[in-house]
């Protein structure tokens, strides 16, 4: 197989061979693309009616079959003759979609029609694809094509990257954070810009969180929004019930997640990788289950409303405080804003995630964190070094689940209303695919992964529905270029040498 | 159950007393009635053909097995212990007995300190106050954390790793990884030590060596070692005491003198019927091999 992989001609196919294997996908695409794309109900006057969208089937068919070639020739080591048809195809197909916005709208709309497809997300799409294809080609004619091909040479390289990154993030951090703390005071951040803050900071603390049970500990939780409904749901019951703050809830919401993670390890002690994966899958949607049908207690589907706003210790960010309480804005002699609340609770967020970040940067040096990276690496030799494998895993479910109630209690507080729907299985595949992505037990592949996996997709509203298809294109690209994550490198959390030991160890 | 060979006390204080250990896996006896002594400040090799039951004999000790007969008696410093009613973990947190592994397993992409450092968990654990102490930075602390490198730094220096001790431990040679996983247990600080095939894949060099550091383990740290071996010239050369093992029967049990003539050892082990299994060639070029053996030495 390896030799295989140096070895192009090896490889070689005739021609019959190729058009075969580029004919197997297009039929594939046909067939799939017949029913689902090439059919659609619509509503009209008295009733459904089936309207057919053939055309973009046989665009698709075409595409998948040239496509498929592309992807053989690539492989044969032709990347000349793909680069030399993916980029005039590439380039077509943009003059085509932008040409409405500098030819006059006339000339654009006839030249439109010679488009694929009739979305344009799909055009763009396309166009995307075959740039990708050209970028590939024209990597494999600068570098040969074989460097690029083996898995170890691209773990090595990778690694090297991640380990760059991290030695950055020595400085990116601080200025990270910096911009991340003047950012409310910046002119472009308006109230919509301040929620995708909030959102992604949100994000970044419960990856984090994540990351100590997956990255540290290695073992994969498919369930991780239980806690987060258990954190939101103990502020939010508390504060109706016993009329408590936030302040005062933080921590019962925080000591009842890591009970929760408690109670989910019990029973999965014994159970590693898929297995314990299903497990707190449907430890998950048990809990939300719960939650749906306990109506007494959660109010079911319905949801708790009326949750308490946070206040500035003690000061409730209104425009009019009932008798005997004082506003923010009036204790500080501010005039009222809306606003002013948004900025207070994206603070909020950006000190709970950061207070998480440095409990886990400081928890890397500890026993404890050493034992959970031990377990993950081997679970049979550390029970012969007397490590006690039962403590060591239910103290990382507590204390990842810990800071997922503390991100739950802030989000119940934050939205001032939840109900189970804000609790389901999606939430738990997003924050393991910002872990993923971002690279296990890296903190600042987190944050950029939040980034990318949860600010950009607001910034392009239009496209919510391929949301999820991204989604999922970008778990698989991840798995087959590198399964550690992206930017997945450890660094010794002791060293008895400095940088430059007097061994370094091989790269 | 079957007969076995007598118990032979070897010369020092017993450390090890193993009576009746029975191990059956559904019908499969893979330990059957075996009883052995092993001294403090010795080394007891255990020996025997593929098969004969010598890895299992340290799952039973140290608890990943629960055997299905048998006493496991360590008599600690603190008094005596029943190994098979423990435990897994507790045996080697509590009664100081650690092991390696005839596959080594080493955590592999931690580093070589870290390997050192996870070894000495409970104390280290104990000392940052199950982590509280720890998060909030306290002196008590980072002076434990200094004396287990001082610790790991002392054992990596005899088995030559300190210049590497911040390399990944996968990333180390065979030989070192084989040394490394020996110094790991020695970090529990244990007053047994059960090696399994520690010189497997060890060239003739590296494996001279192993046995002047296993010396060194048992006369410097006064601790009892078990070590299963297939390496003669190992166990002829360093051990005090030999249990032989075959299918999982113990058939003899002695000095090395005694083990070597022992006909039943010599029959088990060096198979005299084996070679009329041999095609009539392969058993001349054998004969003549030994032959000019014997006439070298
Ligand atoms: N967990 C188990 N389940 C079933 N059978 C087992 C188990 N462990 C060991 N055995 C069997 O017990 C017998 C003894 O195995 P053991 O590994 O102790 O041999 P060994 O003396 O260490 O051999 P080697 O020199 O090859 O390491 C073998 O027949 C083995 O197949
Ligand atoms: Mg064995």
């Amino acid at each position: 197989m390896a030799a295989e992989r140096h070895d192009p001609a090896a490889r070689r196919m005739d021609t019959g061979a190729m058009v075969k294997e580029a004919g197997a996908t297009a039929i594939v695409v046909f067939a799939l693309a017949f029913a689902l794309v090439g059919l659609k109900t619509q509503d009209v006057p008295g009733g459904l009616a089936i309207i057919t969208r053939f055309d973009d089937v046989f665009a698709a068919t075409a595409i998948a079959f040239v496509g498929r070639m592309a992807i053989i020739l690539l492989r044969v080591g032709r990347p000349r003759l793909v680069l030399a048809t993916a980029l005039p195809f590439a380039g077509i197909l943009m003059f085509l979609l932008l040409s409405s916005r500098f030819l006059d709208p006339e000339t654009g709309e006839k030249l439109a029609r010679f488009l694929p497809f009739d979305s344009v997300v799909v055009n763009w799409v396309t166009t995307l694809i075959a740039l990708g294809f050209a970028g590939r080609a024209a990597l494999a004619i600068r570098h040969a094509a074989e460097s690029l091909e083996s898995l170890e040479e691209r773990e090595k390289t990778m690694d090297r990257v991640g380990a760059q990154v991290q030695r950055a993030a020595r400085y990116l951090g601080p200025a990270l954070l910096l911009l991340a703390i003047v950012f409310p005071f910046m002119p472009i951040a308006d109230r919509w810009l301040l929620d995708i803050g909030i959102l992604v900071i949100t994000y970044i603390m419960l990856g984090w969180g994540l990351n100590i049970v997956v990255g540290l500990a290695g073992l994969l939780d498919l369930g991780y929004v239980a806690f987060y409904a258990v954190g939101a749901y103990s502020y939010a019951l508390l504060a109706l019930y016993f009329d408590l703050g936030f302040w005062t809830c933080l921590p019962f919401a925080g000591i009842m997640a890591a009970f929760a993670g408690i109670i989910l390890g019990f029973p999965v002690l014994r159970l590693r990788g898929d297995y314990l994966a299903i497990v707190t899958l449907g430890f998950g949607e048990m809990v939300r289950i719960i939650l749906l049908n306990w109506y007494k207690f959660t109010k079911g589907p319905d949801g708790l409303s009326g949750i308490p706003r946070p206040t500035f210790f003690g000061l409730p960010f209104k425009r009019s405080a009932p008798e005997g309480v004082e506003t923010f804005h009036s204790f500080f002699e501010l005039t009222y804003s809306p606003i002013d609340r948004i900025i207070f609770l994206y603070y909020l967020i950006l000190i709970m995630a950061l207070a998480t970040n440095l409990f886990t940067l400081r928890i890397r040096k500890l026993p404890i964190s050493r034992a959970w990276e031990a377990l993950r690496e081997d679970e049979i030799a550390c029970r012969s070094l007397g490590l006690n494998p039962r403590n060591t895993k239910l103290t990382a479910f507590a204390i990842g689940a810990m800071f997922a109630g503390f991100s739950g209690s802030f989000f119940a507080t934050r939205q001032g209303f939840i109900s189970p729907e804000s609790f389901t299985f999606i939430e738990s595949a997003v924050i393991l695919s910002i872990v993923v992505l971002g690279g296990m037990g890296s903190q600042i592949g987190v944050v950029l992964a939040a980034v990318l996996l949860i600010g950009l997709p607001e910034f392009f509203r239009e496209l919510q529905q391929y949301r999820m298809l991204a989604f999922g294109a970008a778990m698989v690209f991840i798995m087959i270029w590198r399964p550690s994550g992206l930017l997945a490198h450890r660094e010794p959390t002791i060293r008895l040498w400095g940088r430059d030991g007097p061994a370094e160890a091989p790269k | 159950m079957s007969e076995q060979a007598a118990i032979t006390a070897p010369s020092g204080t017993p450390l090890l007393t193993v009576e009746y250990l029975t191990m059956r896996f559904g019908g499969l006896v893979a330990i059957d009635n075996v009883s052995f002594q092993a001294a403090d400040s010795q080394i007891t090799a255990i020996i025997g053909p593929n098969g004969a039951g010598k890895t299992t004999v340290f799952n039973c000790l140290t608890g990943f097995y629960i055997p299905t007969v048998g006493r496991l008696t360590l008599h600690h410093p603190k008094g005596d212990l029943l190994l098979e009613q423990m435990e897994g973990y507790r045996i080697a947190q509590k009664a100081g007995v650690a092991r390696t592994f005839q596959n080594i397993r080493l955590f592999r992409a931690m580093s070589v300190l870290e390997n050192l450092i996870v070894a000495q968990h409970n104390k280290l654990m104990q000392a940052s106050a199950f982590t509280f102490a720890g998060l909030l930075g306290l002196a008590r602390y980072r002076t434990a954390e200094k004396d287990a490198v001082e610790i790991a730094k002392y054992w990596m220096d005899h088995v030559g790793l300190t210049d590497r001790a911040d390399w990944n431990a996968g990333n180390l040679p065979y030989g070192d990884q084989r040394r490394l996983e020996i110094a790991r247990a020695m970090c529990i600080d244990p007053v047994l030590l059960c090696l399994d095939e520690p010189a497997a894949g060890l060239n003739p060099r590296e494996s001279a060596d192993l046995n002047e550091f296993l010396l060194f383990i048992r006369d410097e740290h006064k601790i009892g070692i078990l070590l299963i071996e297939h390496d003669m010239n190992v166990v002829m050369g360093i051990s005090d005491h030999i249990v032989v093992l075959d299918y999982g029967r113990k058939i003899s049990d002695g000095s090395p003198e005694a083990v070597r003539n022992d006909p039943a050892v010599i029959r088990a082990y060096l198979g005299e019927e084996e070679d009329e299994d041999l095609p009539p060639e392969v058993a001349q070029d054998l004969a003549a091999a030994r032959e000019q053996e014997e006439g070298k030495a």
